[in-house]
């Protein structure tokens, strides 16, 4: 196989414009992704597997982590540039939680944008909007990405 | 109970190491669904200049939450989990993780502020490898509801 992972076209920095959509995606997210995520991440909080305990705690139901959001809006990032280990700082605010139906899926919608261009650090600050169903999700995410 | 303010400024110990597995990488890549083909193929890192598959931008959670479980389950610290709710994250990564990292994390308590009966509690994990290099700093404040809100 070949060790060739890289996009033919990896983004250039001089290229890149404050405002420039540069990604989007569309993620469905079920039950059995969130009790995936729970494993992978060590995150068992029963609201996010459990109706009965969501219902509880006064949740319209099971919720997404807000970490599996944030994770999962950031592959749209990392996709773009082509390489992972170039996103060096991800923050965000959980604003809204994201309701997982059963059966069904929730879906989450990710547009990435130029929020900034740093030609002398070499980097560029990409701005999302993350929403469920028109509702934004999280609040001020944002990942500084080095490019070449 | 209610947050105990007093936590704010406390330092704990380094914890024990935290190896980094290529299958635990995996699995986390597979449930964000971050498809990059250098979380998996080791072949595909090297390519990219990584000594092994690398880790998904937000893989530091797992070392840090498991960090942060020495305050929040602390009893006296006063958090009760079922009012928590998840506030704000951020990574800075120093470095990328990548598998056959064995990284050690200091936790800080950086603020606990209460008002309106909520009380934000932030905390700052610092992680490094076993020498002591910088590999990721993730902040994390969470917000933890009063007994009558």
């Amino acid at each position: 196989m070949t060790a060739d992972a890289a996009p033919a076209t990896r983004p250039v920095l001089a290229d890149l414009a404050v405002g420039d959509v540069v990604a989007t995606g569309r993620i469905e997210v079920d039950r059995a992704r969130l009790v995936r995520y729970a494993g992978a991440s060590g995150d068992f909080n029963a609201i996010h597997w459990n109706e009965r305990v969501a219902r509880e705690v006064g949740l319209p139901g099971v919720i997404a982590h807000g970490m599996w959001t944030m994770g999962a809006a950031v592959t749209v990032v990392a996709d773009w540039a082509g390489d992972p280990g170039v996103v060096v700082d991800y923050g965000v605010r959980f604003t809204r939680p994201v309701p997982v139906p059963d059966p069904g899926a929730a879906v989450v919608d990710v547009t990435a944008t130029i929020g900034a261009v740093d030609a002398d650090a070499g980097t560029v600050r990409v701005d999302l909007t993350v929403a469920c169903e028109g509702t934004r999700v999280l609040g001020k995410a944002q990942a500084v990405v080095r490019l070449r | 109970m209610a947050v105990d303010p007093g936590y704010a400024g406390r330092e704990y110990p380094p914890t024990d190491v935290y190896e980094v597995g290529r299958e635990k990488i995996r699995d986390f890549a597979d449930a964000v669904g971050a498809a990059h083909a250098a979380h998996r193929d080791v072949g595909v890192a090297r390519s990219l200049g990584y000594p092994d598959v690398v880790a998904p931008p937000t893989f530091a959670v797992v070392v840090a939450q498991r960090a942060e479980q020495q305050y929040v389950a602390d009893p006296r610290a006063g958090i009760d989990f079922s009012r928590v709710v998840h506030a704000d994250e951020r990574f800075t990564h120093h470095r990328p993780i990548v598998a056959g990292d064995r990284l050690v994390t200091v936790l800080h308590v950086d603020a606990v502020t209460e008002r309106a009966g909520l009380a934000m509690v932030t905390t700052r994990a610092e992680i490094a490898g076993e020498d002591g290099e910088p590999v990721s700093t993730v902040v994390s404040t969470l917000a933890v509801r009063g007994e009558s809100a």
